[in-house]
């Protein structure tokens, strides 16, 4: 059974559809920008970043003359070559794209929407290696600054129809101090009436 | 033949084409560097541009 097997299967055999994964791994790899249909960007991402990540391990492992090492990140370098279809793309995957990613922890491409295409209307996406010269964005603090917000005003009326007990009067009194920082308190002690 | 032994009301004849309706026009936005009118989270199909400052290519489509 196909149950929780999350990939689409594009109509192909597994042997069409890995064809297909690496001739358009190693065209990414390659053109750094390609054109395709949402799904198959959507998919194309796990097989690039695979091969991204190979040649990370490998620039990973430093440039010794340890001979273990040297026999470690040719077997990389293999494993990344068995899968992509160009010589040259394996050479910029374990130089130029490895140094470029090796700050970046995951998430190499970018998947742009351009829309649906004449003939069969498939949405179509450009999908893309991010470029060298794009910073990590610093995200996480701002997420996390977002999350209680959002939180607490999907809170607010839980806890307020659970007090519902409690008179009407309390309540303008209640959420002003609910809108700042130490609100998790004040809505913990909501529930609890 | 066999011949129907009731007539159709019109609410069942207007159920039965509810599902044929025709499909509502998508929801459009206004691309924040031209002013053309483009479907949103998609690259502007007359200037190129995305999330205002990406240039994803010049005029092509």
């Amino acid at each position: 059974m196909r149950h929780l097997k999350s990939t689409s299967k594009f109509s192909r055999t597994s042997a069409h559809r890995l064809a297909m994964w690496r001739n358009m791994t190693t065209s990414l790899i390659v053109h750094e920008r390609i054109r395709t249909t949402d799904e198959k960007a959507k998919q194309l991402r796990r097989h690039v970043e695979k091969m991204i990540t190979l040649a990370k391990h490998a620039r990973a492992l430093g440039s010794g003359e340890d001979k273990s090492i040297a026999a470690k990140q040719l077997h990389l370098r293999r494993q990344a070559g068995s899968f992509v279809r160009a010589d040259e793309a394996v050479k910029k995957l374990f130089s130029e794209l490895a140094e470029r990613f090796a700050e970046r922890p995951g998430g190499y491409t970018r998947i742009i929407k351009i829309g649906s295409r004449a003939g069969d209307c498939a949405n179509m996406s450009y999908i893309e290696l991010l470029a060298a010269e794009e910073k990590l964005e610093e995200k996480k603090p701002a997420k996390k600054a977002k999350k209680p917000a959002a939180k607490r005003t999907r809170r607010e009326p839980k806890s307020a129809k659970k007090a519902e007990a409690a008179p009407t009067a309390e309540e303008p009194a209640a959420e002003p101090p609910a809108a700042e920082p130490p609100a998790p308190t004040e809505g913990g002690e909501e529930t609890k009436e | 033949m066999t011949i129907p032994k009731r007539r159709c009301s019109h609410s069942r004849t207007a159920r039965r084409w509810a599902g044929y309706r025709k499909p509502a026009a998508p929801t459009m936005v206004i691309c924040p560097n031209c002013q053309e009118l483009m479907l949103a989270h998609r690259i502007c199909p007359a200037c190129g541009f995305y999330r205002a400052r990406e240039v994803v290519k010049a005029e092509e489509e």
